[in-house]
């Protein structure tokens, strides 16, 4: 399986070596990593090339590292049911990037896109109707993206005196539980109070 | 003005004479019983044809992708559970898989029986569901009573293995949770011998009913290119003539030493959806009493959890060890740490695939988990499938591609 993926992986950069940046095969799964300007046209090469046939687009995501320059990674999953292969695509983006749409290749990243713009505020030109599809009407701010907190800004409630659904800012009753359970002998970052050593006997 | 009022105003058209007729926009949902969940569709209606499909998903996001950031690894587990309800064991298992690969784990053989039999069980509970409410769409009362009952009977099944009729938490990374008594394993093997007669009963119900065949042959059609062009997987791929199953081409667990048959249709409406899950239900038993004839087989006996630091020590070591109580101890607060990586793990659930994409950093929570829903695809293209149907069959057309919220809106 392996075998026949690095053969597939070098196939691909002999034929495409202006959108293949790099390329491994970890876990058994071809990754490559590809430059964001020629998104559409490799993914078009991959549905068309006979030796590739990734026809069908199974998934579509982002991760987000906020410590990076480039924050985001757009990650394509795409599937050959004629060749029975998987392969990843990675693109890495500034925060301010637009990526190209895949929608005129692929139909099916219509939602796929809208739900990434959605979660964390990525936008795709060329989309024709890029609009929220899982959060609220209305909602603001991009929910997986590291910095927005689990809780949320908002939160909504009936109001029986306004007769309608009144939206407010979140008051927690308590602190919100997030335990540390990291072993203090393996690389703790933090000093409990009480715990701190005299100057001069460090 | 979108609500009908001025569908028919009495304006003319000045240059022909001709009554001008808008077209009509409705909403179907969220509260209606077959949006199968909480779906609300936006339909815009040219006499009772349907010209444009869109549908609002969202209402059921609960945000279970951040959620897991924050949470060790085992703690996600029982979200799976609630993702796709219906077949609430499949979903682990894609977890469990995605885990075990970065891990590098092997499960002992008795516990990927156990799972092979649950996944099973898993697609049976589904395609009942989907099979009889999808026949309530279209105006049988009778199915679903019957089928909930053998539904019933399964989630029996579920309780005795796990103690939970529904939300399970049984696939456990590195094995099941626990072994199961022979006891279940006979009744299991009496409920497998006595349920194909209760298929047939079904069947007899649907499959040459007249009404059920009015509304559901050459209803929704789906292509070749569709199932390229939208992702489709699972029945809807299998429903149109494509023999792909995941259990098949890329077997995963122990898939692979089971006999079982795919079926596949012909036109890829949705009657052949129907024949399809009716089949899978035939073979889906079938893998159930292979299943349990291996499990009762010497090779099959053993353990069913690989212990190592992915799961917890035995209960009568921790009565002597001091190092498996510490181990028991760390395993439930810190949680075990995942090597740095990212994998892709898929299971051929009962609607289609569903896969996880899992990035780790090492540490005992994941850095992001993508839950691929099969009927997020599925859905997406309704507005492709349905358009040009009639009203009513749009509820026949949800029916078959068994979309099920919780795991569409995450």
């Amino acid at each position: 399986m392996t075998e026949a993926l690095k053969e597939l992986g070098a196939y691909i950069e002999l034929k495409r070596p202006d959108c293949v940046r790099a390329w491994d095969v970890t876990h058994d799964e071809l990754n490559i990593d590809v430059t964001p300007s020629n998104i559409v046209g490799f993914t078009e090469f991959l549905k068309l090339d006979q030796t590739c046939r990734f026809s069908t687009l199974v998934d579509m995501t982002a991760v987000d590292y906020p410590d990076r320059p480039k924050r985001f990674d757009v990650v394509y999953h795409f599937l050959s049911m004629y060749q029975n292969q998987r392969i990843r695509l990675r693109l890495s983006i500034r925060e301010e990037d637009m990526v190209p749409s895949i929608v005129e290749v692929h139909p099916s990243a219509n939602w796929f896109e809208r739900e990434v713009f959605d979660m964390f505020g990525i936008l795709f030109s060329g989309h024709p109707d890029l609009r929220r599809i899982l959060t609220d009407y209305g909602f603001r701010g991009y929910p997986l993206r590291k910095d927005f907190p689990t809780t949320g800004y908002t939160e909504a409630r009936y109001d029986e005196v306004e007769k309608r659904v009144v939206y407010e800012p979140v008051s927690l009753v308590q602190e919100y539980r997030q335990f540390d359970f990291m072993s203090p002998w393996e690389g703790a970052e933090y000093i409990l109070p009480g715990d701190e050593k005299k100057e001069g006997a460090q | 003005m979108m609500d009908g009022s001025k569908f028919d105003d009495g304006s003319t058209d000045a240059l022909s004479g001709e009554q001008k007729i808008r077209n009509f926009n409705i909403n179907f949902g969220p509260q209606h019983p077959a949006a199968h969940g909480v779906l609300r569709l936006v339909l815009e209606l040219d006499g009772e044809i349907v010209e444009r499909c869109d549908p609002h998903i969202g209402l059921l996001h609960r945000g279970t992708e951040k959620l897991m950031e924050s949470r060790t690894y085992l703690q996600n587990l029982p979200y799976f559970d609630r993702l796709d309800y219906v077949a609430p064991m499949n979903q682990e298992h894609a977890w469990c898989l995605a885990i075990e690969k970065l891990c590098g784990v092997e499960i002992p053989r008795r516990a990927s029986l156990i799972r092979v039999l649950y996944s099973e069980i898993g697609r049976v509970l589904n395609h009942l569901l989907n099979v009889t409410t999808q026949a309530m769409d279209v105006g049988a009362l009778t199915p679903p009573l019957w089928g909930f009952e053998e539904r019933e009977k399964l989630m029996v099944f579920y309780e005795r293995a796990c103690g939970a009729r529904l939300h399970a938490a049984y696939f456990r990374p590195g094995g099941v949770h626990q072994d199961l008594p022979p006891a279940l394993l006979d009744d299991i093997e009496t409920w497998a011998h006595e349920f194909p007669k209760v298929l047939d009963d079904l069947d007899g119900l649907l499959t040459e009913n007249r009404i059920f065949k009015q509304r559901n042959v050459d209803i929704g059609i789906v292509t070749e290119k569709d199932i390229l062009d939208w992702g489709f997987s699972g029945v809807m791929v299998r429903g149109s003539g494509l023999a792909w199953d995941l259990r098949r081409a890329q077997p995963y667990e122990c898939y692979d030493e089971f006999e079982f048959q795919i079926p596949v249709g012909k036109n890829g409406d949705c009657f052949d959806r129907y024949l399809c899950r009716m089949e899978e239900m035939r073979q889906s038993t079938s893998i159930i009493l292979q299943a349990i004839e291996k499990l009762r087989a010497p090779e099959g006996q053993g353990d069913v959890l690989a212990r190592g630091k992915l799961t917890p020590p035995k209960r009568g070591e921790m009565k002597q060890s001091m190092e498996a109580l510490i181990h028991h101890f760390k395993l439930y607060t810190e949680g075990f740490h995942v090597p740095e990586g990212e994998v892709y793990a898929a299971v051929e659930a009962p609607k289609g695939e569903f896969g996880v994409y899992l990035v780790a950093d090492g540490t005992n929570k994941p850095y992001r988990a993508k839950l691929r829903a099969p009927g997020y695809l599925h859905l997406q293209a309704m507005d492709h499938i349905a358009g040009g149907h009639q009203l009513a069959d749009v509820a026949a057309i949800i029916g078959t591609m068994d979309v099920v919220f919780g795991e569409i809106d995450r």
